[in-house]
């Protein structure tokens, strides 16, 4: 097992590579000129070219490129193009409301979504079944945007239970920041929830089909037991496999709630400097989150193996 | 929290003993002023860049030398001047108890070397300089100008209110290179920043610059004295504008800087909130031809175009609200000293029968048009949709390309031809502040390629600025500025779409905020509630 | 015993068994599923939906992207069925063609992800040499957001229909693939898949007759969520500025462009996104039943 950790850890190496390199060529193909960005729009060309050779970007690409690996193998992620600060201070600066936002997230979704889904597969065919199952579908029916302003106009503006924006870090008090956290929680978990809880549904009535469940009835188990040492052991796999997308898609969902709900963070930075064409934020940034989302596949990919003794890398 | 509330007890209890916490935690929330600006602060140099809101924030840290008044009189800010009799020479005397932020005192040669950087990309600057012989310190307070012409450029230049005006930097600070953005924010104006707690793209904040000695005049515009009466200023940026105005309800912000027109009656109702147009002059909105390739490589076609656009729909879709917008053919501004309405009654209106004949005379044939639509700006987003929508009714071939604003404002520098990833047509707006005149207003260069997108190429409008330059008779100001008019209307240099104000909302708990065409923090006074 | 129950594990003692059920009982199943009222109702909502948009130039009664700013915001009324939008646009007509768009987004997305996810998926799953590439290559194409491929293309090409779908199905495959190697690599420790292996079964046999069919149903959750998870993607790109121009109505960008109104004019975001959800809503329950009825374990009940 520690031989194949080392091993998918070792492979994330040219895998980066080959994210920075992509990520780079697509960055320099796409028209947008971060000089005219810089310099408003009534510069003339003498002076955007200045500015272009101020910023390094009038040498030719490949000496680009190797300036910025050269900068990564020493662990600098290199200066914004447009504020000057450095990469790592900005993403330092706003990775607390997008972390503290994911994990909240994938917390309220496992324990609504599993409990949800196993009700349902218990109840199947009834009514129960149905309710929870449409009820779910509903967090994937409307964009994360408009479940945000609804949970803005009804709980915050009209019964004033919330503040409509804003963040606070944790060091201020907790409950300042878990307040301000509830909303776009509620508006981020609506669609994770609804798909954990129909894969968590199915899975379980398939394996409750299976006939060793059938041998741990005839043995005399209470029904309970079947369902939380048996079946949910084994219908594990696919749900832990489901979070693990789900994580990984968090940052799209993550970028609408934190525009809605103004939460200082990653994925406002992300399109922030997409639309500036920071190259090295940009860059900077996606090299953080394919690390992260490798290690969560490694983190699943490891937990089969707890759930499934049999799956061996 | 003054909205309506049931609140089951114990939430209230809480979050009243949150709110007592935090207030208790922050004994100067009161002097805090916190505004939501119209984006992100991330160019920081607003000398090298001519976005609005580094230019709003230039006027928080640093200091002119000399200011306008509503009244456009230019007025001595941090320097009063004596102009020799032949008008040719210049002396500028620094008034006292001027210091930069880092303590210094502020010196001749500091401002003899922001200038000299402000000048090589500045419009009005450019065109200045070689007129100017000399500019050199003659003591610590003074400095001095030698003109080989009398010229009107050098006052109105250094009292630019928008989009590059002359900022004052330290000496150290204004020797960084034109072409590379300043790193140090050391300035001599009522506010200091605060680097510390600066996030760039989030928040930005000020505190009063306690050293600052304001003139005795009352302020007006940029002129008159810049009293501060709060502890702190914070920019926040927020991505939606709807979450913006909800937070300005909820108490959570105090200042709006531009509401979205159909947002209005969101707020316009509630008495603890104030909505007022500050930029009493507003902007203009407007839209290029491509001078260079065809189709409106063709004079008639351009005016073809212009005869078939509307400002009325423009205007209705930008802003929606009559109060807020008029439509107006002056390029320099109604409303502006030199704004001249010539060709208001084909340009204004949409006469789709004019515009088919003049494409009929014209030959057209059907060489499709491409617009640039940018769609992620609001004030932006309406223009080429109605443009694309009349040019089609009119006859022409239309081919809108979507892209975000960035990529616009890359694209409209590409001379390329149009089927070659360049452009035909793009729309922008101005605030009628800077375009009231001849060099101010950038729209108006016409020297083909060397001017701004679009390249038109009208040797007899540059040969009128150049003239406007030198004349110092107000009639033959208005005279030269009639005829660029009609000569930038006739040939399509630029397409006026009409202009707009856009109101500010702010918390009724700020008073003294300035009408300004520009953002000011001074004067405001913010009372404890 | 069966450790992935995702998909149905054929009973010890039938190694040859049938993964795909008879076509007849096919037939029956999908009879007896259709009888139950939500069912029903979903097929109709569907069929309407579909029948909607194919004939929405018949059905729509003004053109959906002429604009009319002197009659912005209309309300209901005898001309403008659902009122007019910021331009003075008729709701109707583009909840009618946005319908096509949106369905076209979905569909395209579904298909084509769920189509590369799967073949590449079996080969990642079944030769073991090629899964440590092939996954830590789609470890990568995670990692690049859709937002950065969106805007990319976008300003690349231009906002077109096949520039948002490229954006938007990219992302997807490497979940579908996920999903599929999963599947495989279970049934490939599976006694009767060592059995025809050693047995010396051609390799498309195996993976025809036992390994795909187990994808099916996993396939069906999953494009279904693709189809829902397409439509909404291509409204959050609309939000963020990335999405398909104005001038190509969709249900998403109807409501990103409202968005701005919602405590003004709610409707403009709710008439498209009513028949969104119910639209949605539909497809699950249908892609429940399409799953329980191919369900080769579900059908030996």
């Amino acid at each position: 097992m520690l031989a194949y950790i080392a091993r998918r850890l070792l492979a994330t190496v040219p895998v980066m590579i080959m994210v920075a390199v992509v990520v780079f060529a697509m960055l320099r193909l796409t028209p947008g000129d971060p000089a005219a960005i810089l310099a408003g729009d009534d510069a003339t060309g003498a002076q955007l070219e200045q500015i272009r050779k101020s910023m390094g970007l009038d040498q030719p690409i490949l000496t680009q490129f190797g300036v910025w690996m050269g900068q990564l193998a020493r662990g600098d992620l290199g200066v914004s193009l447009l504020s000057g600060k450095p990469v790592l201070d900005l993403i330092g600066n706003r990775v607390g409301p997008t972390l503290a936002l994911a994990l909240a997230t994938i917390v309220v979704t496992v324990i609504v979504a599993v409990p949800m889904g196993i009700v349902a597969a218990r109840k199947r065919g009834k009514l129960l079944d149905r309710l929870v199952m449409t009820l779910s579908v509903f967090g994937f029916s409307v964009p994360t945007f408009v479940i945000g302003y609804l949970l803005i106009y009804l709980l915050a503006l009209k019964l004033g239970w919330f503040p409509v924006q804003g963040y606070k870090p944790v060091a201020g008090g907790f409950w300042p920041f878990a307040h301000r956290l509830v909303l776009p929680t509620l508006a981020l978990s609506g669609i994770y929830i609804a798909l954990v809880a129909r894969i968590t549904r199915s899975s379980i009535i398939e394996v409750m089909g299976e006939d060793f469940i059938r041998t741990a009835r005839a043995k005399g188990a209470r029904e309970r037991a079947i369902l939380l040492r048996h079946a949910l052991r084994n219908a594990a796999v696919p749900i832990v496999t489901i979070i693990g997308i789900g994580i990984a898609s968090l940052i799209t969902g993550v970028v609408v709630t934190e525009s809605v709900f103004n939460l200082p963070g990653l994925g406002r930075l992300v399109v922030e400097a997409v639309l500036a064409r920071d190259y090295p934020v940009i860059q900077g940034l996606i090299l953080l989150f394919s690390f992260t989302y490798i290690l969560i596949n490694l983190v699943v990919d490891v937990l089969y193996t707890v759930f499934d003794p049999r799956i061996r890398y | 929290m003054k909205t309506k509330t049931y609140l089951p007890q114990a939430i209230r209890l809480l979050c009243g003993a949150t709110l007592a916490a935090s207030l208790l935690a922050a004994p100067a929330q009161a002097q805090t002023v916190t505004a939501v600006m119209q984006s992100g602060l991330r160019v920081m140099d607003p000398v090298l860049s001519t976005a609005f809101l580094t230019r709003d924030h230039g006027y928080m840290i640093y200091d002119t030398l000399l200011g306008v008044d509503a009244n456009f009189k230019i007025q001595p800010q941090m320097a009063s001047w004596q102009a020799s009799d032949d008008g040719k020479t210049y002396t500028f005397t620094l008034r006292d108890g001027l210091k930069w932020h880092d303590g210094a005192p502020v010196k001749a040669e500091d401002c003899v070397a922001s200038l000299q950087r402000w000048a090589q990309l500045d419009s009005t600057g450019q065109v200045l300089m070689p007129m100017v012989q000399h500019i050199k310190a003659l003591d610590d307070k003074r400095f001095e100008v030698q003109l080989r012409e009398p010229t009107t450029l050098l006052l109105e230049g250094l009292s630019k209110l928008s989009s590059r005006p002359a900022f004052m930097m330290p000496k150290r600070i204004a020797e960084t290179p034109a072409s590379t953005p300043i790193k140090e924010y050391i300035g001599s104006g009522p506010f200091k920043f605060v680097a510390s707690e600066f996030k760039p793209g989030l928040k930005v904040v000020y505190e009063k610059n306690a050293d600052y000695v304001p003139r005795a005049e009352p302020a007006s515009w940029t002129a008159g004295g810049k009293v501060v009466n709060v502890e702190r200023v914070e920019w926040v940026s927020m991505p939606d504008q709807m979450t913006a105005l909800n937070a300005l309800q909820n108490g959570e912000v105090d200042f709006i800087q531009q509401v979205p027109f159909d947002l209005l009656p969101i707020v316009q109702n509630r008495d603890d909130v104030k909505v007022q147009v500050l930029d009493k002059l507003g902007a203009w909105t407007y839209y290029r031809f491509n001078h260079l390739y065809p189709p409106f490589d063709n004079k008639l076609v351009r005016q073809a175009a212009m005869a078939a656009v509307g400002q009325e729909d423009v205007l209705k879709a930008l802003v929606g609200n009559p109060e807020y917008y008029q439509t107006c053919a002056a390029v320099m501004g109604c409303g502006n000293p030199y704004g001249n309405t010539y060709g208001e009654e084909w340009v204004v209106p949409s006469n789709i029968e004019k515009a088919r004949a003049l494409l009929k005379e014209a030959k057209y044939d059907g060489t499709p048009v491409v617009i640039l639509q940018p769609t992620d700006i609001a004030m932006l987003a309406a223009q080429p949709i109605v443009i694309g929508a009349a040019l089609r009714k009119a006859g022409f071939k239309v081919d809108m390309k979507t892209m975000d604003w960035q990529t616009v404002v890359t694209q409209q520098g590409n001379q390329k031809p149009p089927a070659e990833g360049g452009w035909n047509i793009f729309s922008t707006y101005s605030i009628l502040a800077t375009s009231g005149d001849p060099f101010g207003n950038t729209t108006l260069a016409s020297a083909g390629r060397k001017s701004w997108a679009g390249w038109p190429d009208v040797p007899e409008i540059e040969a009128l600025r150049l003239k406007f330059a030198r004349a110092t008779d107000p009639a033959e100001r208005k005279e030269i500025t009639a005829q660029i008019q009609k000569l930038a209307i006739d040939e399509g240099v630029v397409a006026p779409l009409g202009q707009f104000r856009i109101p500010a909302a702010y918390s009724t708990k700020l008073s003294g905020v300035m009408e300004s065409p520009v953002t000011v923090f001074w004067n405001i006074k913010k009372s404890a509630d | 015993m069966n450790i992935d129950p995702v998909r149905p594990a054929l009973q010890a003692g039938d190694p040859a068994g049938m993964p795909m059920p008879a076509a007849q009982t096919l037939a029956t199943q999908l009879g007896q599923a259709l009888k139950s009222p939500p069912v029903l109702v979903a097929s109709v909502i569907f069929s309407v939906v579909v029948l909607l948009s194919v004939l929405a130039p018949v059905l729509g009664t003004m053109d959906p992207i002429a604009i009319d700013p002197a009659r912005r915001f209309a309300g209901v009324s005898a001309e403008h069925w659902l009122g007019t939008d910021a331009f003075g646009r008729d709701t109707y007509s583009r909840v009618l063609y946005g319908a096509r768009v949106s369905l076209i987004v979905g569909l395209g997305a579904m298909l084509a992800s769920v189509l590369l996810g799967l073949v590449i998926g079996v080969i990642a799953g079944y030769f073991r040499a090629a899964d440590a590439i092939v996954m830590r290559v789609m470890d990568g194409i995670m990692a690049i957001p859709c937002i950065l491929l969106a805007i990319a293309l976008v300003s690349l090409t231009g906002g077109t229909l096949v520039t948002v779908l490229v954006a938007i199905t990219v992302p997807e495959i490497p979940r579908v693939v996920r999903l599929v190697r999963g599947v495989i690599l279970n049934v490939r420790s599976e006694p009767y898949v060592e059995a025809a292996v050693s047995l010396g079964s051609p390799l498309h046999r195996l993976l025809l007759r036992h390994m795909v069919p187990n994808t099916v149903a996993p396939l069906i959750v999953q494009g279904t969520f693709i189809f829902a998870s397409a439509i909404l993607t291509e409204a959050t790109l609309s939000f963020l500025g990335a999405g398909l121009p104005t001038e190509i109505p969709s249900w998403g960008n109807m409501m990103a462009d409202g968005r701005m109104y919602f405590q003004l004019k709610p409707g403009l975001v709710l008439y498209p996104g009513v028949v969104l959800a119910l639209t949605l809503l539909s497809v699950n329950v249908l892609g429940d039943v399409l799953r329980d009825v191919l369900d080769p374990k579900m059908a030996r009940r």
